[in-house]
């Protein structure tokens, strides 16, 4: 029979699993964000530094070079502090890649008041949000941790020494610095596309944020004479965390515990404002 | 019948404000009406039945799932339609309801298959892959009511269903419920203050009154009961004719010489008093028969008025409507 000759009648068929759902949300989102060419170009050029990384590791291995002789084998050894300069690269890509998809995924949705439309189906606040934030840890994932690998896995396996055993701590740093990284920015731009309906202004606002904490930190250390005002530096704090992780020299700022305290803060405070909105209806007051 | 909604005490709180209380009742009707004026508490009873709201005491139930604890249960078997604008800017109107359908379990393909169905059943095959912002406001209604069916609900929750339609949208809406309700696959429960609405597509109404139930019927017994009462006026002796009528098992009170008040036994028809008058030769002039309708059952109801029906909030257990 077609289609539209088709009485009602109800669905008898099987479902899928509850715990994908919250993937049917990421999926149908995915195909939106990949319709923009600016956030293809700049996806895309996301790789360049990973892609330059690549050549430095074939570099600094390179046999050719080492017969040279030319005292660059010693400027490109890879060790932590590449990987920190990498995932200081990455981690800025990664603000501007959440810059530019994660101011509509909840304000699209308020807007026209569609997450009653969501949530009157079996699925959770928490697993909607968790949809949005899916389909930034895929997209961040990707060039972040994920490239990362493919960095470590290289090196590891052209340099012939214990490469890999003696710079695990690397790895597992990288992953964690990461994974941090995108959360704190993954809630934080879902709590601001969820309290400001216009895009550009929810994106102006992430970028307030962090270039405001900067500048409050820069007046804190100022005028206390300390390095505790970079508590208020979002950069800083992931800095922090980052070279705890990879076992950098530390820079200069609170101790790590308060700079995983301030991300978690950031995070917390983010998901507060997400509890606060999230909701099938709107509360009058 | 099994009961499809149960409550059993359900108090809902905003606050200081008690936006439902005490709610008891189990209704298992086709096509359940629920009336109230603004701020009654229609919406909020809807919004706790899909687990929106906690209830601040007691407990309700949908298709025996209990409404906090088994929410997701409760909910894969509800289709909402609200009654605000609700859609998702920049999705063509099939897209959306693919999505609102996988949202519900079906899967990808087959929701495919049954946005399309749904689009084309509320009568949007035609602009199915416009977008849904350049709708009007009628096609937002029936896109909405669209993506509330489009997984095959049991119980369809329709919220102000004809808000903002002209005439003609708004009888087809009313159509296509009616015409869902008589699918006999689902359960309607149709807010709205329109009572017309109700009226046309609801066998049972349940009247809401500053979060109480003041009232609950079937419509169909309500008028039923209400066609016994009479008023008529004679010329002529008028004794006669009483004697006769009253031999038919009638109640009758005469007003004045030439008017009466007569209560029908239920199986009688009108028309056997006028072929009682004309065997004795009497002119009935004029007879009131006056049908209550939903208009006076709700005026009741505000007014606090005890109609011939179940009184709410006292009535527990299942009966055969509300």
């Amino acid at each position: 029979m077609a289609v539209y000759e088709h009485t009602y009648r109800r669905y008898t068929g099987a479902v899928t699993p509850q715990w994908t759902r919250f993937l049917v949300v990421a999926r149908y989102i995915f195909k939106d964000v990949f319709q923009s060419k600016l956030l293809v170009f700049f996806f895309a050029l996301c790789f360049a530094f990973p892609l330059a990384c690549i050549v430095t590791i074939w570099i600094g291995n390179s046999e050719i070079v080492e017969i040279l002789e030319t005292g660059a084998i010693d400027a490109l050894d890879i060790d932590a502090a590449i990987f920190k300069a990498f995932m200081w690269v990455q981690g800025g890509c990664a603000f501007f890649l959440t810059l530019l998809v994660g101011p509509g995924l909840i304000s699209r949705d308020l807007a026209n008041n569609g997450l009653p439309l969501y949530l009157c189906r079996p699925i959770s606040r928490a697993e909607y949000v968790l949809g949005k934030i899916s389909v930034l840890a895929i997209l961040l994932s990707s060039i972040t941790w994920m490239p990362g690998f493919l960095l470590y896995a290289l090196q590891s396996h052209l340099d012939k020494d214990n490469w890999m055993t003696e710079n695990l701590g690397v790895l597992t740093g990288m992953f964690v610095g990461f994974w941090v990284t995108i959360l704190v920015l993954a809630l934080l731009i879902l709590a601001l596309s969820a309290w400001l309906k216009w895009r550009p202004v929810a994106a102006f606002m992430m970028v307030m944020i962090f270039l405001t904490g900067s500048f409050i930190s820069l007046v804190l250390n100022g005028l206390f004479r300390t390095d505790w005002g970079h508590i208020t530096n979002p950069f800083q704090l992931f800095s922090i965390v980052w070279s705890s992780l990879l076992g950098t020299e530390i820079p200069a700022g609170p101790p790590v515990p308060l700079a995983w305290l301030g991300l978690a803060a950031l995070a917390g405070f983010s998901l507060l404002m997400l509890h606060a909105k999230i909701r099938a209806y709107e509360v009058v007051r | 019948m099994d009961p499809v909604i149960e409550l059993d005490g359900l108090s809902v709180h905003f606050g200081a404000v008690k936006a439902l209380q005490n709610l008891k009742g189990a209704f298992s009707g086709r096509a359940i009406g629920l009336l109230g004026p603004n701020g009654a508490g229609k919406t909020t009873l809807i919004h706790t039945l899909l687990g929106f709201h906690k209830p601040a005491t007691g407990t309700a139930r949908v298709f025996g799932n209990d409404v906090r604890r088994q929410d997701k249960a409760a909910r894969a078997l509800i289709g909402y339609m609200p009654e605000r604008d609700s859609f998702i800017a920049g999705m063509t109107a099939v897209r959306f309801i693919r999505m609102m359908a996988e949202l519900s379990g079906v899967p990808a393909a087959h929701a495919l298959e049954r946005a399309h169905e749904a689009l084309f059943y509320v009568g949007l095959g035609e602009s199915r892959y416009r977008k849904l912002e350049e709708y009007s406001q009628g096609m937002k209604q029936r896109a909405k009511l669209a993506q509330a069916l489009v997984h095959g609900p049991r119980l369809l929750f329709l919220d102000e269903a004809t808000n903002g339609l002209d005439p003609p949208a708004r009888e087809r809406m009313i159509e296509l419920i009616r015409e869902i309700r008589d699918t006999d696959e689902v359960h309607v429960v149709l807010s709205s203050h329109l009572l017309g609405d109700v009226e046309e597509c609801c066998e049972d109404v349940m009247i809401l009154k500053e979060g109480e139930i003041v009232y609950h019927c079937n419509l169909e017994e309500e008028r039923r009961a209400n066609r016994k009462f009479l008023e008529l006026e004679l010329s002529g002796s008028s004794d006669d004719y009483i004697q006769a009528v009253r031999g038919l098992g009638c109640e009758c009170a005469p007003h004045t010489k030439r008017r009466l008040k007569m209560v029908l036994p239920p199986e009688m028809e009108i028309r056997e008093l006028y072929r009682l008058a004309a065997e004795k030769q009497i002119e009935i002039r004029h007879l009131d028969y006056k049908k209550d309708s939903l208009q006076d059952i709700f005026l009741k109801a505000m007014n606090g008025v005890p109609a011939n029906s179940q009184q709410s909030g006292a009535t527990e257990g299942s009966h055969g409507g509300l």
